[in-house]
């Protein structure tokens, strides 16, 4: 596993790296893993200068474009961790922050590189996937979610293989009130969607998408959740143009859905499943959660 | 649905359209290679299966690393005991001198063992075109030597090909009565081959592992074949890649451990062939000669390139087993030798035939199955990536995709022209998606490859840093400027 940094106390700022996917396609997902963050007590600034990690271009073999957009990822997120504005930077999604936490090192190997090599190092061990900074971070189990129905969970690639993470998304979607979390055949298998994969052999991404729908729609799940809008985008195309009912729902929507604002605990309280529903006071007794206010 | 065999000649999109609409060849996949995953994992489960992937991979690391030392070293071991080696440049060489052994001991037939290292170099191909008969004596390679094709699975050559297809071909050739029993089958082709190994002059066989320090050649089987290869004729050649090399007897045992447990789920296979030398004075049987072929064909140019950690495989098959591409098109769509991850990294970097190899790096969604797999762990999607960028240096994309690119690199590092693509994007995505309820379902090539069996969906009306800005800006008339507000570098 990658060092990652152990905070002392927990971290009270984060910086969203929202991803150029989720804010150009998935907004809902980025607020809705904005609010998870804060219910805990996480502030979360957001640094309105990122793009892209520079993953589509890497998987490609243009490495020197790849590395143009690791530098401006760098450039943009390294002051507010430097100045200490935030503690972590947090992503919804698992490739992503694979991209900067296991290949921005690949990009940056060579010993003429060492000092973007060491800036990569230095930001990738305050780089979190969104599931991974809530269980691992801070401790958290459960988010208080309410969800009635069966629920599945697809484990995308990257976040499995390359960050080792697959506990932490399927503690909390366990903990979600009202939610039957079923077994998914194939459940580690890959989508098929694997980027330019899917333009480059759409056959062959098609006959593997084909496979993980025909499990999901054996396994009598009404959703599945996933840790990355790629696969989800993959999956509900494919359920779409099958005119199937099941759809795949990034995890932070599930997590974020239907919680309880209206109770408030006076600290935010961690390690503990009741707690989950932990979030700042309401300011001015005003509505806070944005789906409220429009 | 089409049923015949895949052409490996035919161009990339072909072989992979006919392998993915063969029924047959999707029954069987399914079956075969499930079953293989599963034994794997088993196997492997049974003892400290990491424990044995990190030493396997250690002792593959010490050996490319010692690589000259330890083949000077095998060389001597084999000449001391009276067998001698032959050392090949590329295939011609090597099949060369296949054939003028062939030539000075009037050999008019040759039993072979499985090995895929004389499919690399077509080596059957070069001494059938200079009249010397050649039989294949591996149940699953004899298979598929009687039907004419390749094989398709690098530890199961006929896995391709479902119990029905295999009696066909067997009632054809070898005049086998009709049935569907395998142990008749089994029978009727044990009947056949044992007359050919009792009237073969030579043995052939590739490696699966030598050993420097006593120069020994090892073949594992499961049916015997390997022995008599190695001990009926009067001339035994074994053929092998330079990187086979094993520096001890305890690190062929190692090996050997990993190599069962990974591609049959064995605990060992029912024979391991040991062979260091000809028939010696006191031995009641082997072969009078011995000879040992030693072929780089690219493999010294892939360890110079940086490539070397390919060159740790050990042929178990794991890697194609779990491959979900491998999965759903075989071994034959990948048009060469050597299908699968492995393949796809190889193939491109050997010299062998294989057309259209510079796409095979592409034939990957990178999801690392692969490496999780592999009992000497090697890094096959990171070799994969390496490859891509290799041949983007070479500047062998198409000239659309270097511009797209460029245009996309040109967008995402400037936040105006970013966000206002995003907005064209989402004005134009939403248009398209209101003629058809929401979803693009047509979009114009190379993006129809998407569209043809998928939907996509438009961009969102406000974007996440829209809606971002507006939810700052209500809370600041909630309750006064936030630190967001005064942190956000500069503009927002």
């Amino acid at each position: 596993m990658r060092p990652t940094k152990q905070f002392a106390t927990p971290p009270r700022r984060v910086a969203l790296f929202v991803t150029c996917l989720v804010d150009m396609l998935y907004p809902e997902v980025g607020l809705a893993a904005a609010e998870l963050l804060e219910r805990h007590g996480v502030e979360v600034v957001f640094p309105y200068e990122q793009t892209c990690c520079g993953q589509p271009a890497f998987n490609a073999g243009f490495r020197d474009e790849a590395r143009a957009l690791a530098r401006r990822y760098l450039d943009v997120f390294e002051p507010f961790v430097q100045q200490g504005m935030v503690d972590a930077i947090v992503a919804p999604s698992g490739s992503c922050t694979a991209m900067v936490t296991h290949f921005y090192s690949v990009l940056f190997e060579d010993p003429s590189m060492a000092a973007d090599q060491q800036r990569a190092e230095a930001l990738a061990a305050v780089t979190f996937e969104l599931t991974e900074f809530l269980v691992d971070v801070l401790g958290v189990t459960a988010t208080g979610a309410r969800l009635e129905g069966k629920i599945t969970y697809h484990a995308s690639c990257h976040l499995l293989r390359e960050m080792g993470i697959d506990r932490q998304p399927r503690t909390l979607l366990a903990n979600v009130e009202g939610a039957e979390l079923v077994d998914l055949a194939g459940h580690d298998e890959c989508c098929g969607f694997g980027g330019l994969f899917s333009i480059k052999n759409p056959e062959i991404s098609t006959a593997m998408g084909r496979r993980k729908c025909l499990n999901l729609e054996q396994s009598g799940a009404d959703a599945v959740a996933v840790c990355d809008v790629s696969c989800l985008t993959h999956i509900n195309g494919l359920l779409s143009k099958q005119a199937q009912r099941i759809r795949a729902v990034h995890i932070a929507e599930i997590l974020n859905s239907q919680v309880d604002v209206a109770e408030t605990p006076a600290e935010p309280q961690r390690d503990e499943a009741a707690s989950s529903t932990s979030k700042p006071p309401a300011e001015g007794g005003q509505p806070r959660r944005w789906q409220d206010v429009r | 649905m089409p049923t015949a065999p895949i052409n490996l000649h035919a161009p990339y999109k072909e072989r992979i359209h006919d392998a993915l609409h063969n029924k047959n060849l999707k029954t069987v996949l399914n079956r075969t290679v499930g079953r293989m995953s599963a034994s794997r994992v088993a196997a492997m489960g049974a003892v400290d299966g990491e424990q044995l992937r990190r030493q396997v991979r250690q002792m593959k690391e010490y050996v490319l690393r010692n690589l000259p030392d330890l083949l000077e070293q095998f060389e001597a071991n084999v000449e001391a005991n009276g067998g001698r080696v032959h050392w090949a440049q590329d295939a011609a060489a090597a099949n060369q001198i296949l054939l003028d052994l062939a030539r000075r001991h009037a050999v008019q037939k040759i039993v072979k063992s499985k090995s895929m290292v004389t499919e690399e170099i077509r080596l059957n191909d070069a001494l059938e075109g200079a009249g010397v008969k050649v039989v294949e004596t591996d149940l699953g390679e004899y298979i598929i030597q009687l039907a004419g094709e390749p094989p398709s699975h690098i530890v199961a050559p006929a896995a391709h090909k479902r119990i029905e297809d295999i009696a066909a071909i067997m009632q054809e050739k070898l005049d086998m009565p009709p049935t569907l029993d395998a142990e008749v089958m089994c029978s009727a082709a044990r009947a056949s081959l044992r007359r050919e190994f009792l009237s073969a002059d030579m043995g052939v066989s590739g490696c699966n592992f030598a050993i420097a320090e006593t120069g020994t050649v090892c073949i594992a089987t499961n049916e015997g074949n390997g022995r008599m290869v190695a001990s009926l004729p009067r001339v035994y050649v074994a053929v092998m890649g330079i990187e086979k090399l094993v520096p001890t007897v305890e690190d062929a045992f190692l090996q050997l451990q990993a190599l069962s447990r990974s591609s049959t789920g064995q605990q060992f296979t029912v024979y391991l062939s040991m062979t260091s030398g000809p028939r010696q004075p006191q031995d009641v049987d082997g072969p009078e000669e011995f000879h040992v072929v030693l072929l780089d064909n690219g493999r010294s140019e892939m360890l110079a390139r940086g490539y070397g950690e390919a060159l740790m495989c050990i042929r178990c098959g794991a890697c194609l087993n779990v491959c979900p591409v491998y999965r759903e098109i075989g071994g034959h769509a990948y048009g060469s030798t050597y299908s699968g991850p492995i393949g796809s990294v190889i193939s491109p970097m050997l010299a062998i035939e294989a057309s259209e190899a510079e796409k095979l790096p592409h034939a990957s969604s990178l999801c690392g199955a692969c490496r999780d797999a592999c009992p000497v762990m090697i890094d096959l999607p990171r070799l994969l990536l390496d490859l891509r960028s290799h041949y983007v240096q070479q500047g062998v994309p198409p000239w659309f995709e270097r511009q797209a690119m460029q245009g996309f690199l040109k967008v995402m590092q400037s936040r105006k022209l970013y966000e206002t693509g995003g907005k064209m994007g989402s004005l134009g995505s939403n248009l398209l998606a209101s003629f058809n309820g929401g979803a693009i379902t047509f979009m114009p090539p190379p993006f129809s490859a998407w569209t043809k069996t998928r939907h996509f969906p438009p961009l969102a009306r406000k974007s996440f840093r829209e809606l971002w800005a507006e939810r700052m800006e209500r809370r600041k008339s909630i309750s006064g400027p936030t630190s967001d507000a005064k942190r956000k570098p500069g503009e927002g």
